[in-house]
């Protein structure tokens, strides 16, 4: 037995204290600290590179369920300390604009007289839940196609008018790719009914290829832009792409 | 099925032949080589440790995701799948990452590390020849059953064996396989829509997540028992993982 207490040295129990011992500190709620917080946060945006550029497809469709399979309940949720409403809602219109030749301003009867998309599908929450229901819109590539965005626009910028009790806006930050997707639309119905506030009223962004928090609801402008816009989560460390 | 010379199919009751000494005897030691024998490539040893430490940040970091929603199915229709832990929040030092964000972060990091230790491990076992040493085949079986029986008390001789008994090989299959699995079925709730051919493979995506989170509980039993084996049965293969050499109970098996 002597042996095998030789063959175990001291040295090889601080190795292998040394192992454990990081394996320990992995715990205790660690966030990683000044130093490898914003090696996470390179580790994220080279995983959002893999996920925008490998496995997305530009158009591939998400399967689309029955009607019948819809969910009895459907979580609402947004930053403000209550659901944000429009005091006028027949003044409020969509401003796009950025890098595009046309600039425009639409209001929801212009949007409802576009092209129609509609589908029954699974909404992904980045908390690991799912829900299924069906929503009608414009697709942004129809919406693209009307304001024709130059050569150097990159990404797009969804403005909400929810903002928290600190008064920040709610936002994201989309690749083209992502947005021109013939399933992400300019979302006004909800299971057969006009877009109720607690979803997002009168207008909100909808795609099965992405989670819910890069669905901006409230919608106020879209914006065609060259640098790659932050999110209101994924500012805070959420992954930026957030593509399923 | 060419069998692998230090594996050679033996008759499961016939300890009269073996070839090799039988270890479990310890009145009659075995001269050693002053550094042992050498064991563990280096490539084993890196991807090992390297394993250890992605495996213990993936789990604490992935029961820190779990808690944003600590059940399974969809929202307000709940699966009936069996989950002791459901509506369970894991204790703050068990979870990695702070919120969920950091928790997604370092999940999705570590899982890097898993994935290319465990790719780079596989392909040296089989440029090696090494996973011959490793694969359980169904004739392990009966060497298995022997070997349980030994353990049980039942045997009173350690059966014969290669690098590692047949018991080994299957503990060893068992969790590269779940490794595998890991991945597969952590793929297929990341991208539920993109590969969604993987996620339908495993039931749809709630399942999918179920089998991920089952891993977890498989992985952390087969560590324990690992672990607990290694202190009991031979300490002395910790330093063989760590340096490579071998100097302990069972240097025949080198």
């Amino acid at each position: 037995m002597g042996e095998q207490r030789d063959g175990f040295s001291r040295r090889d129990f601080l190795r292998f204290g040394l192992l454990a011992g990081s394996a320990a500190a992995a715990g205790c709620a660690w966030d990683g600290g000044p130093l490898l917080r914003p090696k996470l946060a390179a580790v994220s945006r080279m995983n959002d590179w893999v996920g925008e550029h490998i496995l997305l497809s530009d158009h591939r469709l998400a399967p689309q369920w029955p009607a019948s399979a819809r969910s009895r309940t459907m979580p609402n949720y947004h930053i403000a300390d209550s659901t944000p409403l429009l005091t006028d809602p027949a003044a409020w219109a969509l401003s796009i604009g950025g890098l595009v030749r046309k600039p425009m301003r639409l209001t929801l009867p212009m949007i409802q007289e576009l092209p129609r998309v509609t589908y029954t599908v699974p909404h992904h929450c980045v908390e690991g839940w799912t829900t299924v229901a069906t929503w009608t819109g414009v697709p942004v590539r129809a919406v693209a196609a009307l304001v024709e965005p130059t050569a150097d626009a990159r990404y797009l910028r969804f403005d909400s008018f929810d903002r928290n009790g600190q008064g920040v806006p709610y936002y994201n930050g989309w690749d083209v790719k992502s947005a021109m997707h013939p399933q992400t639309i300019l979302a006004y119905g909800f299971n057969d009914r006009p877009l109720m506030p607690e979803h997002g009223a009168p207008v909100r962004l909808y795609s099965p290829i992405k989670l819910g928090y890069k669905l901006t609801k409230y919608l106020t402008a879209i914006t065609f832009t060259r640098e790659r816009p932050g999110g209101f989560w994924e500012d805070q460390g959420y992954p930026w792409l957030g593509g399923v | 099925m060419e069998p692998a010379p230090e594996t050679a199919p033996m008759p499961p009751i016939e300890p009269l032949l073996t070839p090799e000494p039988v270890p479990a005897e310890p009145a009659t030691p075995e001269p050693l080589p002053p550094r042992g024998v050498r064991r563990h490539h280096w490539i084993v040893r890196l991807t090992h440790w390297l394993n250890a430490i992605a495996l213990t940040g993936l789990v604490a970091s992935g029961l820190q995701i779990y808690e944003a929603f600590p059940h399974f199915g969809q929202k307000g229709n709940v699966y009936p799948v069996p989950n002791p832990f459901d509506m369970y929040v894991f204790p703050r030092w068990a979870r990695l990452g702070g919120w969920l964000a950091g928790g997604l972060q370092w999940h999705f990091a570590l899982a890097w590390i898993f994935l290319l230790s465990g790719a780079v491990y596989v392909a040296y076992l089989l440029a090696s020849g090494e996973w011959r040493a490793l694969l359980f085949r169904p004739r392990d079986i009966g060497p298995a059953t022997q070997m349980q029986l030994y353990y049980l008390r039942l045997r009173r001789e350690h059966p014969p064996q290669g690098k590692h008994n047949a018991l080994q090989k299957g503990a060893y299959t068992f969790t590269i396989a779940l490794g595998a699995i890991s991945l597969l079925t952590g793929f297929a709730i990341y991208k539920p829509v993109q590969l969604w051919w993987l996620t339908a493979l495993f039931g749809g995506y709630e399942l999918a997540r179920y089998w991920h989170f089952i891993a977890v509980w498989l992985f952390v039993a087969f560590t324990l028992v690992h672990v607990t084996l290694v202190f009991l049965v031979d300490p002395a293969s910790i330093r063989s993982m760590i340096t490579g050499w071998y100097r302990g109970r069972f240097p025949s098996h080198g």
